[in-house]
């Protein structure tokens, strides 16, 4: 039972997908002009995820090695179709909300990325809860910063007025908002010194495959410090042990 | 055939920025933004994808599913013909042309999960664009995505000259570089061709 728990915690909190390990940052910039909207997108991603995380682990060892990329894409893909007509007969008003964003939750990197580092690996029981977990740190994520926008950007909050309607600075609707409070979010997870593993992610030579880049860095990163560059470069070089420190969380 | 194919052009690659405006590709422009190099290549090949993708898209979706009525299999048709598309550039171009793969380097399988490529395919589609229109559509977010990295490269390489206050280094002041760009193409919302 404490396994199961201890995947939500690390979905939620350890590894949360977009502020610590900048996972589907496309959506997350993209969809939190609103709180609303933050939780709308959460919940499918989630419910992608989960499904995902489900079928790919039951077919974990059917799906041969070397097609399994595809494998995945193909079953994800349905998936999200399945997703998008729901939305669409049942929650229109979402559904013009995140509008593209739908039928691009198929390339969102969480979903290939749990597949690759965690899904296909693990029993379907474990997979789901990871499914749940990462969801719900993508939807708190993603509502935590909707909020943020809308209070700053429109002065309410879920429809509920804060401030006063003069008082919306309307740049944090607006695009240029998105990087902001994300840079601010992370900033301050940064000062008030929650590990993040999101610089090397960004610093190290990623190499912009968001699927093999979750897979490395679930077994090889190790939790971030703040160094220049330089530095922890040479450290890396001096102590190549870094999968020392992750050995707990393997068990 | 309203919007002509220059300010379809000048849109995707300005107007409506795809990693600025509407925040498609993140991944690896928050990635592969490191190197001035680099982005160039991988610009280079996104422009290429990008362009034979939403021509290949296109002819699909007019000639075999629309008239099938299978519309709602877009978004799976699309993610497979780019992820096979890469793959046949990626041969042809070794076979063919081994300077221009080389010059492209890994960046090219990479691709496949850039969301800017399905995202240009399935808005091309809602907004009823015929071939042509299509390719120019391609063509200009592929552009502004190239000028979009290469941009955020050459800021990010003045930066890590700079002291940063320690909270803010790494991916934070990416992202407020991000946000100033950001802010300087919402100007070209006012362009009126």
């Amino acid at each position: 039972m404490k396994k199961y728990i201890e995947r939500l915690w690390n979905g939620l909190v350890k590894e949360n997908p977009v502020l610590v390990l900048m996972l589907g940052m496309c959506p997350a910039l993209a969809v939190s002009t609103q709180a609303a909207n933050g939780i709308g997108m959460g919940l499918s991603t989630m419910a992608v995820l989960v499904l995902s995380n489900l079928v790919i682990s039951l077919l974990r060892k059917v799906i041969p090695d070397q097609v399994r990329l595809p494998a995945y894409i193909v079953i994800v893909a349905s998936l999200v179709t399945v997703t998008e007509l729901l939305i669409k007969a049942y929650i229109p008003s979402l559904y013009e909300a995140l509008g593209l964003y739908i039928p691009l939750i198929v390339v969102n990197c969480i979903i290939l990325g749990r597949a690759e580092a965690y899904a296909n690996k693990h029993t379907p029981m474990l997979s789901v809860m990871d499914g749940i977990g990462m969801g719900l740190g993508f939807t708190v994520a993603l509502t935590i910063a909707g909020a943020l926008r809308e209070i700053l950007g429109s002065g309410s909050v879920f429809g509920l007025r804060i401030l006063p309607e003069s008082f919306g600075m309307t740049i944090f609707i607006q695009p240029p908002g998105a990087f902001l409070i994300f840079a601010l979010i992370i900033a301050v997870m940064n000062a008030i010194g929650i590990k993040t593993r999101q610089r090397e992610l960004v610093e190290s030579d990623c190499d912009g495959n968001c699927a093999m880049c979750a897979a490395a860095c679930k077994d090889q990163m190790k939790p971030g410090t703040i160094r220049l560059d330089g530095e922890q470069k040479k450290e890396a070089a001096a102590a190549p042990a870094a999968g020392e420190t992750k050995g707990g969380d393997a068990k | 055939m309203n919007k002509s194919l220059i300010m379809i052009i000048v849109a995707g690659a300005l107007i409506n920025n795809v990693v600025l405006n509407q925040f498609l590709g993140i991944c690896s422009f928050l990635g592969v933004s490191r190197q001035m190099k680099a982005s160039a290549s991988l610009g280079a090949a996104v422009i290429f994808v990008i362009t034979i993708a939403s021509a290949v898209a296109s002819l699909l979706y007019d000639y075999v599913l629309a008239p099938l009525g299978m519309d709602f299999m877009k978004t799976i048709i699309f993610i497979l013909v780019i992820a096979a598309l890469v793959q046949i550039v990626e041969m042809f171009l070794k076979k063919k042309s081994p300077s221009v793969y080389q010059a492209l380097g890994i960046y090219l399988p990479l691709i496949t999960t850039n969301c800017a490529v399905l995202g240009v395919a399935l808005t091309n589609v809602q907004d009823g664009y015929n071939f042509i229109e299509c390719v120019a559509s391609g063509f200009g977010t592929a552009v502004g995505y190239t000028i979009a990295i290469v941009l955020l490269a050459g800021i990010r390489s003045r930066i890590n000259e700079k002291d940063i206050p320690a909270p803010l280094r790494g991916a934070p002041i990416v992202m407020i570089a991000a946000a100033l760009m950001s802010i300087a193409f919402m100007g070209f919302g006012g362009l009126q061709l």
